[in-house]
């Protein structure tokens, strides 16, 4: 059929040309829109209903650290706005995920004799921790978007190491080394999302309240992330990304797309900095180094590159993969006699970002696709 | 003689390039492959020297033989060594590299004994290239650049040249420079598989020729029938007699195919 065809025909009109044919889109935006297919549909409200159904299935620690996943997930979207869609490598991510956590410390962190903390209500501290690392993301961003590939990834590098310094000394804000500090009170209007309440007859605990809060947040954030991605300024990205200076002559003004995407992968990574205390109660200084960095890279590589739903496949990957090393730990040889746990734990870790990167660069994501292609392309035609 | 029978390539396991190609290219001639855009021509070059894992594509079924010795398992560096030599589409001089650096680089495969004469031949091959010898190759212009990556080609004394699309965005009269070439690298001994868009370039000087549609041979036909071939007049050399545009009597050869099989 040839494009002039497919135009003519609305759908109204049509109904019995469109009748078992799922995927004969007649306008533009039903083949642009998020849940293009039944199935998709289908199996994302089957997703979203088990996800919600889990914490009351599970115990207080797994539901604990599925929260967590839905707190990386939010930093690897982030990564991967900058990374995956315009192609800009960072190693930087730590240091805005830091940054975000600490200013969400110092505007909803309780004052103390040693530690600075306004005690101001959620919405307007989680709001704060995104802006303030998205207005340094800005403000390193046009350095950034001068160099690239290898030259970039060094100079992100270079703000870790600022970053963990920082963070070390400003021990009015963050606690100082070895010692921390708790998160901010998740506290909106009175009602806080990290106790035991009672909701409309429902006796919860403060991790499903909790879990809930982050989930509702990933899933806004995953939307409008994949929003962005397929808009305007998510082709520009992608344009960038593939060839920037072919994209520079379709009229794609490099710098500002760059620093538009350093700008929102950095609130993305502060959203994640602000959430990520309050999940796992205090943290240290120490936490926000390279390999911190390299863990949100990781998720990013392992789950899929520049796709949305891989960055949340990922950060499970990432977050889950060390628990599910100590609970089969027992079972398999070597692993708690020869090398520890812990041990286990990180060659695995490297070892699967070097499988990934050289099996399948697109991450389990991409497995996914091919295997998704691979049955609608079966058997071929000769 | 460098054959294929019945080639299979399938990209990503999901999208069959190449459906059952059979061709050869005996010892001394110039064949040409032609095809529209996306016929599978490249495709044809990178399964012969051990690219297609580079893009995620395998070779499912047939055979390519170099003088009967399969060579479909083998990488590129190994194809290099058996013989053949590809000069890859657009140009890919190491632009940071001198002409002279960039010709024995090709020379490595080769014994170091063989290097010196080799840059001869293709300076006396090339002119062009001897006066520009000690110039940076990404300051060259387009055709000498072309010519350069001819010239690297041949410095592994490769028996069998592949050559995809050396016309390229070059002038005509560069073109017609770029052909003579050919025909004298061909008469010095080297066997050329030339892949080209141009096809009137290629037919004047192959002795063969293919045609290439949607990943299968649709012609296999000697030179001189394809240039008096209505299709391939119509098609490839965009010659048409004035009023005898039926579509009816569109691509022919297509039906043709289809009662055969």
């Amino acid at each position: 059929m040839t494009e002039q065809n497919t135009k003519t025909i609305t759908p109204k009109a049509n109904r019995a040309t469109l009748r078992g044919r799922p995927e004969l889109y007649t306008e533009y935006a039903r083949d642009q829109a998020l849940l293009n297919t039944a199935s998709k549909k289908l199996w994302t409200g089957v997703l979203v209903a088990f996800t919600l159904l889990l914490p009351f299935l599970l115990g207080r620690d797994l539901v604990g650290l599925l929260t967590l996943v839905f707190i990386y997930a939010i930093g690897g979207i982030g990564l991967n706005l900058v990374t995956g869609y315009a192609g800009q490598v960072s190693l930087g991510h730590a240091f805005f995920v830091g940054l975000g956590a600490y200013t969400s410390m110092f505007f909803g962190g309780a004052p103390s004799m040693t530690l600075r903390g306004l005690e101001l209500d959620m919405l307007i501290w989680l709001p704060m921790a995104g802006i303030v690392p998205m207005l340094v993301g800005l403000l390193v961003a046009p350095l950034a978007a001068r160099v690239r590939g290898l030259y970039l990834a060094i100079l992100t590098l270079g703000l870790v190491f600022v970053g963990e310094h920082l963070f070390r000394e400003a021990r009015t804000i963050t606690g100082g080394p070895q010692v921390g500090r708790r998160g901010a009170i998740p506290e909106v209007l009175g009602f806080n999302f990290y106790e035991n309440q009672e909701i409309l007859g429902f006796a919860l605990r403060r991790e499903q309240i909790f879990y809930f809060f982050c989930f509702a947040l990933l899933v806004v954030m995953g939307v409008l992330a994949r929003n962005l991605a397929r808009s305007r300024m998510g082709r520009a990205f992608a344009a960038v990304r593939d060839r920037d200076i072919a994209a520079e002559v379709m009229g794609v003004p490099l710098l500002r797309t760059k620093v538009i995407a350093f700008g929102v992968s950095s609130f993305y990574a502060g959203i994640a900095g602000g959430l990520l205390p309050v999940a796992v109660g205090a943290i240290n200084p120490e936490r926000f180094n390279l390999l911190f960095s390299v863990e949100f890279l990781a998720i990013i590589l392992i789950g899929g590159v520049a796709t949305i739903s891989g960055s949340i496949i990922g950060a499970a990957f990432i977050v889950l993969l060390p628990r599910l090393v100590q609970v089969t730990a027992p079972y398999l040889p070597l692993i708690g006699e020869v090398v520890s746990v812990e041990i286990a734990q990180r060659m695995l870790f490297g070892a699967l970002i070097v499988v990934f990167l050289v099996l399948e660069p697109r991450g389990i994501y991409g497995m996914w696709l091919r295997m998704r292609n691979y049955w609608k392309a079966w058997p071929f035609s000769y | 003689m460098l054959a294929m029978e019945n080639l299979e390539v399938v990209y990503e396991d999901v999208i069959l390039v190449l459906k059952g190609i059979s061709l050869s290219v005996p010892e001394g001639s110039i064949v040409a492959l032609l095809g529209a855009n996306g016929a599978g021509k490249t495709t044809v070059l990178r399964a012969i020297t051990g690219l297609l894992d580079v893009h995620r594509g395998k070779i499912t079924k047939g055979t390519i033989t170099l003088d009967g010795k399969p060579i479909h398992h083998m990488d590129a560096p190994a194809t290099v060594a058996a013989g053949i030599g590809q000069v890859m589409e657009g140009r890919r001089t190491f632009t940071e590299f001198t002409v002279d650096e960039n010709l024995r680089i090709g020379a490595h495969t080769a014994d170091r004994g063989t290097v010196e004469a080799n840059l001869d031949r293709i300076y006396t091959l090339f002119p062009r290239l001897a006066e520009r010898r000690k110039q940076v190759a990404g300051y060259l212009s387009g055709g000498e650049q072309q010519m350069c990556v001819i010239g690297r080609a041949l410095m592994a004394e490769p028996r069998y040249l592949l050559l995809d699309e050396p016309s390229l965005g070059l002038a005509p009269l560069i073109v017609q420079q770029i052909r003579d070439l050919i025909v004298a690298i061909n008469e010095q001994g080297t066997s050329v598989l030339l892949v080209e868009q141009n096809a009137n370039m290629a037919l004047a000087i192959a002795s063969h020729g293919y045609v290439l549609e949607t990943g299968k041979v649709v012609m296999d036909k000697p030179a001189a029938v394809l240039r008096e071939d209505d299709d391939v007049r119509e098609f490839y050399l965009g010659l048409r007699e004035e009023g005898a545009a039926s579509f009816r009597d569109v691509k022919h050869y297509k039906r043709r195919k289809r009662w055969l099989s």
